[in-house]
């Protein structure tokens, strides 16, 4: 017999978008953020990741936290295709405000504008905001 | 001998700096710390506000922090001195006194 959440795992697949806007380090939503998504893509859910104001900072490539004696999860953003979680998109602006550019990020994203992620966002049945 | 003022927060979210740099005195310090290094970035919206203000103001920026956020001392702004733990305490003893705008 099926335990409940394998039942549970047949159920509808829901459009989770994750809008992360702080700066890794400073305060924890940054890794709060990132252990939800997990969660989530664990439960086969489809699910994508908006980087956006100072969330861009998050996925900045060549964090090294030794001295500040923190756990480095920038890692972790390269490993969520192995989750299947491959939609990752980048706010232009945002990466414009704070000098960088596609190739300052650890990861493959998307650079769209603020209207591109508007429409993406109007698309998602739950959006949760770190 | 002139103040330390340390700011910890993002420019870019916080009113933090703008409140520190419209009240620090010339001849007086600014250390950026934790998610206040951003500040110290070249080429970002908040880099003129920045560079103004360090005609009167000496800026710092903690190494540590820059590190773990990716950023390198190239990135920095001209003129900002980047400090190691021990140089923070060196700016501590040096000032008259202290001021963290948090």
């Amino acid at each position: 017999m099926a335990e409940p959440w394998e039942e549970q795992s047949e159920g509808t697949v829901k459009k989770f978008m994750f809008v992360n806007r702080k700066a890794p380090y400073g305060t924890i939503y940054a890794l709060e953020s990132l252990e939800v998504v997990l969660i989530t893509a664990a439960f086969d859910q489809d699910v994508s990741l908006v980087f956006t104001d100072d969330g861009v900072f998050q996925i900045k490539k060549g964090q090294s936290t030794a001295g500040i004696g923190m756990k480095n999860f920038s890692p972790t953003y390269r490993a969520l295709e192995g989750y299947d979680i491959e939609k990752l998109y980048v706010d232009k602006e945002s990466l414009d405000a704070r000098g960088l550019t596609a190739a300052d990020l650890i990861v493959d994203v998307e650079i769209l504008s603020r209207q591109q992620l508007a429409d993406l966002m109007n698309e998602q049945d739950v959006v949760m905001s770190f | 001998m002139a103040m330390l003022h340390t700011v910890n927060k993002s420019p870019f979210e916080r009113v933090s700096l703008d409140s520190c740099i419209s009240m620090a005195q010339k001849g007086s310090s600014v250390l950026l710390i934790e998610d206040g290094v951003y500040a110290a970035l070249k080429g970002t919206t908040v880099s003129d506000k920045v560079s103004k203000a360090m005609d009167g103001i000496t800026f710092y920026v903690l190494g540590p922090d820059l590190a773990a956020r990716g950023m390198t001392e190239d990135r920095i702004i001209s003129g900002i001195k980047v400090v190691d733990y021990a140089g923070f305490v060196d700016l501590t003893t040096k000032h008259e006194n202290f001021q963290a705008w948090l």
